[in-house]
């Protein structure tokens, strides 16, 4: 049980723990809040997963929930549990850079849809993560604000683009982020750092005030140590939203719910199916073996496993990196110089945003610009990005005809253990590689989860399983997810974050 | 530019050559709010008070749809013959300028909500022209430059400045097909196509169409090219390279941006010089057109669906109901007006001209007749209008206002001059004109023992007009009518007056 007064266990703590505390009045939203605090100051030099650390609003936010809990009055579930929010998302009176030079010291007059939910849920917001520069990246290597480091190894990257979110939670600085997932963002770094990200289905959140990096890939999602910790911030997250057109008009699913069935209910007559596609050649050993053992205990929880193979997914990578760039180089053109951000003086307005960009912008950025831009040109637009939209449909259409065979798909979440960092760094390909299992959920618009397997016994480094639903069937993720952490967990004797070596905490 | 100052004349030009143009439109609609954003939308405010963070294109933030934009997209569309698609996108096109808060602008590309459409058009002298449309299509306007020093231009201005205002105001773009064989009508069509587009989105009510402010610009594109010989087919001729004069303002300027245009390119194919494929700016002041961008630069907007809207789907039956909706045909209800009403052509003209056709229309349906409605709002209303510098249908005074007062004038309870201050208290709004009338006792005074006494103290003033209009000066009784006229502040029934002064000398009237 966990000790309350003390600042160390109460960090080890899940957020619904958390929330329960405050309930039975063990503890304050306030002392967590500065437990958290204070864990930020002790280790977050060296791990680098903020940007911003909005302390002096976190504690007005928990005194206030505080006192209004102390004259009895209803509050949200999480009212009062700490999050940390990715830098891609807009918030009012907080710095918001999505990782970029060009948008250092910008303040924002309004806040996203997702940071206004997270206000109204009560929640003080700890601070804003660190991320690739917008969320153009799988390492956190290519934030305009130096790397977020693994705090299972602070050589290596934490995954991206979400890394500053995923370490955050490795590190016990928070219990709960939001992350963002236009390629495996969220799930990625999720997998490397033994973690829990979901990407929810795609308009289950709203995407107001998300930085755009490519409009239609683009999901926001949460992230924790625990996978009803995730389902809990889903259901904070989600709903219709009138800003976003392409947000879904249909009820948040019940997640949490979802969770506690999976958790306490077993998986018989569930069927589960492995993508033929997912795995095998290129995957590192340990990887396969965890995943393999994640199988043993699906099977064991009443599964049954069939494979499932989604021809189309070898060309999911190619699609990928046509239609991202495309949309993102239209996405980026706002950033000129004219209304917000950097600007680099010149003679005439075409020098200047032309100089505000070369010096605003990261090479990584920069590189997919000018892809995307070369894809979109008259007379390349049908080869390039018309032909990717139809692969696109192809892999709607495997995912189709899996889901008639299997409940959910599952996969390893990424083919490898965290590389170190500057690894990678001048061989893009290598590291788009890393998203090879996360992508194609992009581009079909459908869920997936992905939570820890266990560690690699190669390297000691942790390993994600992904789980994937079709569109809409959100829940699906969770009970599923649920009920193989809860095998899982009772193999290690607790989450796999608390596997992780102790961070060196400054004085 | 070297041949420029060899201008040919218009008629030369049209001797010479054959002209094709297409026209251009742009209607900015007149919703409540901007095309994607709840800003509202609205003229003439301070500068960059009318933004959000979708309209100023903000880090995160993202557009959704107007329907009633749609809604008057889809009429507009339907008005000029044109098919709906059953589902359409919006595109992206991007391009770097300071004014496009995003840096792209969300248009139609190759899914235009309407297209294939013709409309005919009636030229003065009622010749019938039909007018082939490729498409009619949504997006949203730009905001606007304002360039500090220099003469206004971009080049010599020390800094420009920025208004979003108009960022996100909903458009309609127009497109004809080439239009051929007009010969040296081209100007004259040209112009009369422009006021067709403006008179339907005026009856549409879909917005004002008043050119002087931008709220319908147009772009007229223009070549030439060799007339075929005799008995070869005109048509088989190629196209000649086209100039597109951009954002032209009032009717005149179509008409004489072609003549100038016209004028400019057969002079360089006269010398043997090639026209350059650009776009022009219209000067008003020289009444010429200067080279823009040379479109020869190949335009790459690099078009792309926008992936943050969802593609625009209207059911079969919405449009039905939009369809039942529409207008008559501007030219068709004004020659059906024009004979009910009796007016003179120059009457006509001028009533559209002024937009005072429905108004007349709805004051002669509350009761007036015709011609008198129309002399209220050709005449004093007119003027009131112009004095204020708003528009007819801006005033503060409705159709059954007017149909009040002048059967208030009919039944003789006011004259002409009472009806006048009646009016100025409607517009002041103290109310209807029997209110006003009732509230200033403007009514007429016919009782004859009233009149009788005043005018027999103005003749005890001026006791030598009645020897006048006994020696047959009959005119010099004006002087009295005058005189009880002011005593009575107006209120006396002239005529009667004059009788009475006429019956007090003894004369018959």
């Amino acid at each position: 049980m966990t000790d309350w007064t003390d600042p160390t266990q109460v960090t080890r703590a899940s957020a619904l723990e958390m929330a329960d505390a405050m309930r039975a009045g063990t503890v304050t939203s306030v002392e967590l809040v500065q437990a958290h605090l204070d864990r930020i100051a002790a280790v977050d030099g060296p791990v680098h997963a903020f940007l911003y650390v909005n302390a002096e609003e976190a504690l007005a936010t928990a005194a206030a929930v505080d006192a209004d809990r102390a004259t009895g009055a209803a509050l949200p579930l999480l009212a009062g549990v700490p999050i940390a929010i990715k830098d891609v998302l807009v918030t009012k009176g907080m710095p918001t850079t999505a990782g970029s030079r060009i948008l250092e010291g910008w303040l924002p007059p309004y806040d996203a849809t997702v940071t206004a939910k997270v206000r109204a849920a009560r929640m003080p917001i700890l601070g804003k993560t660190n991320m690739d520069e917008f969320a153009m990246g799988s390492s956190t290597e290519h934030s305009g604000y130096g790397p977020t480091h693994n705090p299972w190894d602070l050589e290596r990257i934490p995954g991206g683009s979400g890394g500053g979110s995923s370490a955050s939670l490795a590190a016990w600085e928070t219990p709960l982020a939001i992350g963002s997932d236009t390629g495996g963002s969220i799930r990625q770094p999720a997998a490397v750092t033994g973690t829990v990200g979901v990407k929810p289905t795609y308009g289950g959140v709203s995407r107001y005030g998300a930085i755009a990096l490519a409009s239609s890939l683009d999901q926001l999602g949460p992230c924790a140590r625990t996978v009803a910790d995730t389902a809990a911030l889903h259901e904070v997250m989600g709903g219709h939203d009138v800003m976003d057109a392409t947000s879904l008009d249909e009820p948040v699913p019940s997640c949490l719910e979802a969770a506690r069935d999976g958790a306490a209910n077993g998986l018989a007559g569930v069927r589960i199916g492995v993508v033929k596609e997912l795995g095998g050649e290129g995957y590192q050993d340990g990887v396969k073996q965890r995943f393999e053992e994640g199988l043993d205990h699906l099977r064991a929880l009443g599964a049954e496993i069939v494979e499932v193979s989604c021809p189309s997914f070898k060309y999911a990578l190619a699609a990928y990196y046509l239609i991202l760039p495309s949309e993102a180089s239209s996405n980026l053109a706002k950033f000129d110089s004219v209304r917000f951000g950097l600007r680099v003086e010149r003679d005439t307005i075409e020098k200047t945003m032309g100089a505000t960009r070369a010096e605003g912008f990261g090479d990584e950025v920069k590189r997919r610009i000018i892809l995307g831009t070369y894809a979109l040109s008259a007379g390349y637009y049908d080869a390039y990005y018309g032909s990717a939209q139809k692969v696109r449909t192809l892999i709607q259409r495997d995912f189709a005809a899996a889901f008639e065979q299997a409940d959910v798909l599952v996969s390893p979440t990424a083919p490898t253990t965290p590389f170190k960092i500057g690894e990678r760094i001048d061989d893009p390909l290598a590291m788009y590689l890393n998203d090879v299992a996360t992508i194609p959920a992009n581009l079909a618009g459908i869920p997936g989860m992905s939570l820890p397997a266990g560690v690699a016994p190669e390297d000691g480094l942790p390993v994600g399983f992904q789980i994937l639903a079709p569109a809409h069937e959100d829940a699906r993720l969770y009970r599923i997810g649920a009920a193989l952490e809860k095998a899982l967990v009772a193999q290690w004797g607790g989450p796999l974050a608390s596997l992780a070596p102790e961070l060196e905490v400054a004085p | 530019m070297t041949a420029a100052t060899h201008l040919v004349g218009y008629d030369d030009a049209m001797k010479a050559f054959d002209p094709v143009f297409g026209i251009e439109v742009h209607v900015e609609l007149n919703t409540k709010t901007k095309m994607f954003c709840g800003c509202e939308n609205t003229f003439g405010n301070e500068p960059n008070t009318q933004v959000c963070p979708v309209c100023l294109g903000l880090p995160g933030s993202m557009p959704v749809t107007n329907e009633k934009a749609v809604e008057s997209a889809i009429r507009l569309g339907l008005a000029l013959g044109c098919s709906i698609r059953e589902s359409s996108r919006f595109a992206r096109k991007n391009y770097f300028y300071p004014d496009l808060a995003k840096d792209y602008q969300i248009s139609q590309y190759d899914e235009p909500t309407s297209y294939e459409g013709e409309l005919e058009v009636v030229l003065d002298d009622g010749t019938v022209v039909m007018i082939g449309i490729e498409r009619a299509h949504m997006e949203e306007d730009a905001g606007k430059n304002t360039h500090v020093g220099g003469t206004g231009g971009i080049q010599g201005a020390s800094h420009s400045l920025v208004d979003y205002n108009r960022g996100g105001v909903p458009l309609v773009e127009i497109v004809t097909k080439p239009i051929e064989g007009m010969g040296e009508r081209t100007a004259e069509v040209a112009r009369a196509y422009v006021a067709t587009i403006r008179d339907i989105v005026r009856a549409l009510g879909i917005s004002d169409g008043r050119m002087e402010q931008g709220r319908l610009r147009a772009d007229v594109n223009l070549s030439l090219r060799p007339k075929a010989a005799d008995g070869e087919d005109q048509s088989a001729v190629p196209f000649g390279k086209r100039s597109e004069t951009k954002n032209i303002n009032s009717l005149r300027a179509v008409e004489r941006s072609i003549h100038y245009e016209a004028g400019r390119q057969a002079a360089l194919l006269l010398a043997g010089q090639p026209v350059v494929q650009e776009t022009r700016h219209w000067h008003e002041d020289t009444s010429s057109t200067t080279p823009g961008r040379s479109k020869e630069e190949a335009e790459e907007y690099r078009y792309f669906p926008e992936p943050d809207l969802l593609p625009v789907e209207p059911s079969r039956e919405w449009i039905e109901e939009l369809r039942a909706t529409l207008p008559e045909h501007p030219a068709k209800m004004r020659a059906r007006l024009r004979e009910e009403w009796g007016f003179s052509d120059l009457e006509m003209r001028d009533a559209v001209a002024a937009d005072a056709l429905t108004l007349i229309a709805d004051t002669v349906a509350a009761g007036a007749a015709p011609q008198a409605a129309r002399k209220w709002w050709m005449g004093e209303l007119a003027r009131t209008a112009n004095e204020q510098d708003v528009t007819l249908p801006e005033l503060p005074v409705t159709p059954a206002h007017i149909a009040e007062l002048q059967r208030l004038v009919d039944e003789g309870k006011i004259n002409d001059k009472l009806a006048r201050q009646a009016l100025e208290g409607v517009l002041a709004g103290e109310g209807s004109p029997a209110e006003v009338v009732a509230s200033r006792g403007l009514e007429v005074v016919s009782d004859d023992s009233a009149l009788e006494a005043a005018v027999d103290d103005a003749l005890a003033s001026q006791p030598e007009v009645l020897d006048k209009i006994r020696e047959g000066k009959v005119q010099a009784a004006g002087a009295i009518v005058g005189a009880v006229m002011k005593a009575t502040r107006g209120q006396a029934d002239a005529g009667r007056v004059r009788e009475i002064i006429l019956a007090r000398a003894g004369v018959e009237g």
